[in-house]
C-alpha cells in the first residue's frame, strides 16, 4: 500500500494554484526528498499530506485513507512546520510533557534523552532558546511522536553544520527502527542525495519528476558530443536539459534503451544533477508527465 | 569493529563505499572471519544515510561470499580475505609511512603521492606481464 498516493491533487489560493495536478505514489517507508525552488509548491504539499489543508480539486490517501484530517488520522503523521512553532512561556520540559499527554503514541525516553544530548536545559522557556535550539525541540517533538509518517518541511535551514548532521544522523536512526515513511523538503541537494530512496520535484506547482531514486538514476544519462541538433535523437531518447557551445552540445536525457551512437560521450547522472535538469527546464516547453511514468515503473 | 565512513563527492555511489571498506578490512586483517559488522541502525546513527544503502552493501557482501546474516542476531563476516602475506604487513607499512613521508618532505602533495605509487605499481605490473 501506499504512505501517500495523490490524485490530480490541487490548492488554489485566491486565484493563484499553488499545487495542480499533483498525482504521485509514495510506497511506505520511502524517505522522500521533496525538492523545488521556493514557491514551487513543497509546503502546500505538506500541508494538504499533513490533513492542516484542504484540497480545491483532486485526493490525497494516506494509508489508503483519504485525508480528511480526523484525530485517528492525525495521531499519526508527524509534521514539523516551516518556522518550527514552538510556544514561548513553556519550558523544554513542559513542550515535552505536552507532546506526551497529546500524543498516545509518544516516546518520552527517547525525547528526554534527546534533548538531553543536545544540551537543552529542560527549565529554559521555548522563548529564549535560539532559532536553531528551537528547531531541534520541534524536531524531538515530531520525531518523539513515533509517527507512521514524518512530514519535514525544511527542517535544517536554522542548524549549524552539527547539529545538522546530528539531526541527519537522529532521522535515519528513527527509520532503521521504526521504519516510518518520511517526507523532507529541502534545498540542500547534498542532503536528499545522502538519505533520499525516493524523489518528488516541483516546478511551478507541478510535479516534473517523481519516482525511486535509484530507478530514475538509471533512466538518465549525460550526453556530450560535438555540437549537433538534437531533435535527430532516437524517439526514445528524451532530452531533458540541453546546452551547446560552439562546438559542443551536452544534454540530460532520459532513456530506457543503451545510447548506441558513437559521438556521444555517454557518463552516468549524479541525483544533484538530475534535480537540476529538471528545475532548470521550463515546464511549458515540455508537457510530458515524466512523473506518471516514473510512477508507473 | 570497522567504522565506516562515506563520501559524497567521491564519485562512488555510497554503497559500494562500505562494500569496498569491508573488502578492504577483510584484506589488511582488520576484520575476520566471525566478526560481526555493525547493524544497519548504528551504520546509519554514524553516518546519516538511507538505511536501504546499508541493507544493499550486506547484501552484496552476502552475495560475494564474505559475510552471512544470521535472523535476529546481525550480520557476519563469513571468509578472510587476508592472505599468509599478512605477517609481512607491519614491516612494509612502516617503510611505506618512511616512503610518505619523504615524498611529503619533497614537497607532494597527497594526490601525487598516490598518482606516483598507482604509476610505479602499474609500471610494474606491465613489465611483469611483458
Amino acid at each position: 500500500m501506499s504512505a501517500i498516493a495523490t490524485v490530480s491533487l490541487g490548492k488554489c489560493y485566491r486565484n493563484r494554484w499553488a499545487l495542480r495536478d499533483c498525482t504521485v505514489s509514495v510506497p511506505a517507508g520511502r524517505v522522500v526528498g521533496l525538492v523545488g525552488t521556493n514557491g514551487a509548491g513543497k509546503s502546500t504539499f505538506l500541508h494538504l499530506t499533513a490533513g492542516l489543508a484542504g484540497a480545491t480539486e483532486g485526493i490525497v490517501t494516506v494509508a489508503g485513507e483519504p485525508q480528511r484530517g480526523t484525530a485517528a488520522q492525525l495521531a499519526r503523521i508527524g509534521f514539523l512546520a516551516q518556522d518550527a512553532p514552538t510556544y514561548r512561556s513553556l519550558t523544554v520540559e513542559e513542550h515535552l510533557h505536552l507532546g506526551a499527554r497529546l500524543n498516545a503514541s509518544f516516546d518520552s525516553g527517547f525525547a528526554q534523552d534527546r534533548v538531553r544530548r543536545l544540551g537543552l536545559d529542560p527549565r529554559q522557556r521555548a522563548g529564549g532558546l535560539s532559532g536553531g535550539q528551537r528547531s531541534q525541540l520541534a524536531l524531538t517533538l515530531a520525531m518523539g511522536k513515533r509517527p507512521e509518517l514524518l512530514l519535514l518541511d525544511e527542517p535544517v535551514a536554522a542548524l549549524d553544520p552539527l547539529a545538522h548532521r546530528e539531526f541527519l544522523q537522529d532521522l535515519m536512526e528513527l527509520v532503521a527502527e521504526h521504519e516510518p515513511t518520511v517526507v523532507l523538503s529541502s534545498h540542500l541537494l547534498a542532503d536528499v542525495d545522502r538519505v533520499c530512496d525516493h524523489l518528488i520535484v516541483l516546478v511551478n506547482g507541478r510535479v516534473r519528476l517523481a519516482g525511486d531514486v535509484d530507478v530514475l538514476l538509471a533512466q538518465h544519462r549525460n550526453l556530450t558530443g560535438p555540437r549537433r541538433d538534437l531533435t535527430t535523437l532516437p524517439a526514445n531518447q528524451k532530452v531533458i536539459r540541453m546546452s551547446h557551445t560552439d562546438r559542443q552540445t551536452t544534454a540530460v536525457i532520459r532513456t530506457r534503451e543503451p545510447v548506441l551512437d558513437p559521438r556521444w560521450v555517454v557518463t552516468e547522472i549524479g541525483l544533484e544533477d538530475l534535480v537540476l535538469a529538471y528545475m532548470t527546464t521550463d515546464a511549458a516547453s515540455d508537457p510530458g508527465p515524466a512523473s506518471l511514468e516514473a510512477v508507473r515503473s | 569493529m570497522i567504522e565506516f565512513r562515506v563520501d559524497l563527492r567521491s564519485g562512488v555511489s555510497p554503497y559500494l563505499q562500505l562494500v569496498h571498506q569491508v573488502q578492504q578490512a577483510l584484506r589488511l586483517g582488520l576484520l575476520r572471519e566471525g566478526d560481526q559488522l555493525p547493524t544497519v541502525k548504528e551504520v546509519v546513527a554514524q553516518v546519516a544515510i538511507n538505511p536501504n544503502t546499508v541493507l544493499k552493501a550486506y547484501r552484496e557482501l552476502e552475495h560475494e561470499g564474505l559475510a552471512a546474516g544470521r535472523p535476529g542476531l546481525g550480520t557476519f563476516v563469513t571468509r578472510s580475505l587476508a592472505d599468509s602475506s599478512l605477517g609481512a604487513h607491519k614491516a612494509l607499512r612502516a617503510e611505506l609511512v618512511r616512503w610518505i613521508g619523504k615524498a611529503q618532505t619533497a614537497g607532494l602533495d597527497d594526490k601525487s603521492i598516490a598518482a606516483l605509487f598507482a604509476d610505479a605499481h602499474h609500471r610494474l605490473t606491465m613489465d611483469g606481464v611483458a
